[in-house]
């Protein structure tokens, strides 16, 4: 599935976008996954209540399933308006 | 409904009056802009906001639909811009049109209290001293229980 970072995630991860073959099942499992990978996942997954979660561009919460799932973006809290 | 997410500046004299043009049988229309203005600490050179290409008109409509199946409205208009901004320029506009004036005023302040905190925008102010993501304000979250 496609990763996508925005805002300060993007920056303290490095990119905005990338390919993850992954089991995970649910967003949670997903995150936890990414944390073990290198130091800049886990600075950037350190406090999940400053992160938001979006499954295919739907915002939904970190117990969100990836099942038949193709994009999932985190973020900051937003700031439009 | 008319949603719009660009990069250009908009011209809100020509928006507002074709809107209100457009809807002779609607007694009210109301619309609000959003202006960028200096950063709370000041010293704002210019102002970057960052969108998630994908999702930002999906999430506007979304909202914009959610307004009209709450308020009896006749139409709604939703302008929403990302890229660099400077202070003064107006980042967003929204105009709602109904046949009365409490509709127009509640579904507006309905649109902006979503966009605020459920449209995938991110700005970024740049001033001598670096540059900063605007932090979410409670207050923005709060605004939403309400509805």
């Amino acid at each position: 599935m496609d990763v996508l970072y925005f805002a300060w995630v993007r920056e303290r991860i490095g990119i905005p976008k990338e390919k993850v073959e992954t089991n995970a099942t649910t967003v949670m499992q997903l995150v936890e996954e990414l944390k073990t990978r290198e130091e800049r996942y886990e600075v950037a997954f350190s406090d999940l209540s400053a992160l938001r979660v979006a499954v295919d561009q739907e915002l939904t919460d970190f117990d969100a399933s990836l099942e038949g799932v193709r994009e999932v973006a985190f973020f900051p809290p937003m700031t439009g308006g | 409904m008319r949603v719009v997410v660009q990069e250009e500046p908009f011209d809100f004299g020509r928006e507002a009056q074709d809107f209100a043009s457009g809807h002779s049988n609607m007694g009210a229309i109301v619309t609000f802009t959003g202006v960028v203005r200096d950063a709370d600490k000041g010293g704002m050179d210019r102002m970057v906001i960052e969108h998630y290409p994908g999702m930002t008109q999906k999430a506007l409509e979304k909202i914009a639909a959610e307004a009209v199946s709450r308020w009896d409205l006749g139409d709604v208009l939703v302008i929403h811009r990302h890229g660099e901004l400077r202070q003064g320029d107006m980042i967003m506009m929204v105009a709602t049109a109904s046949r009365h004036r409490v509709n127009a005023f509640e579904a507006a302040e309905y649109l902006m209290d979503y966009l605020k905190s459920r449209a995938p925008f991110w700005k970024k102010e740049y001033t001598a001293d670096g540059a900063e993501w605007v932090a979410a304000k409670d207050e923005d979250e709060d605004a939403l229980s309400r509805w």
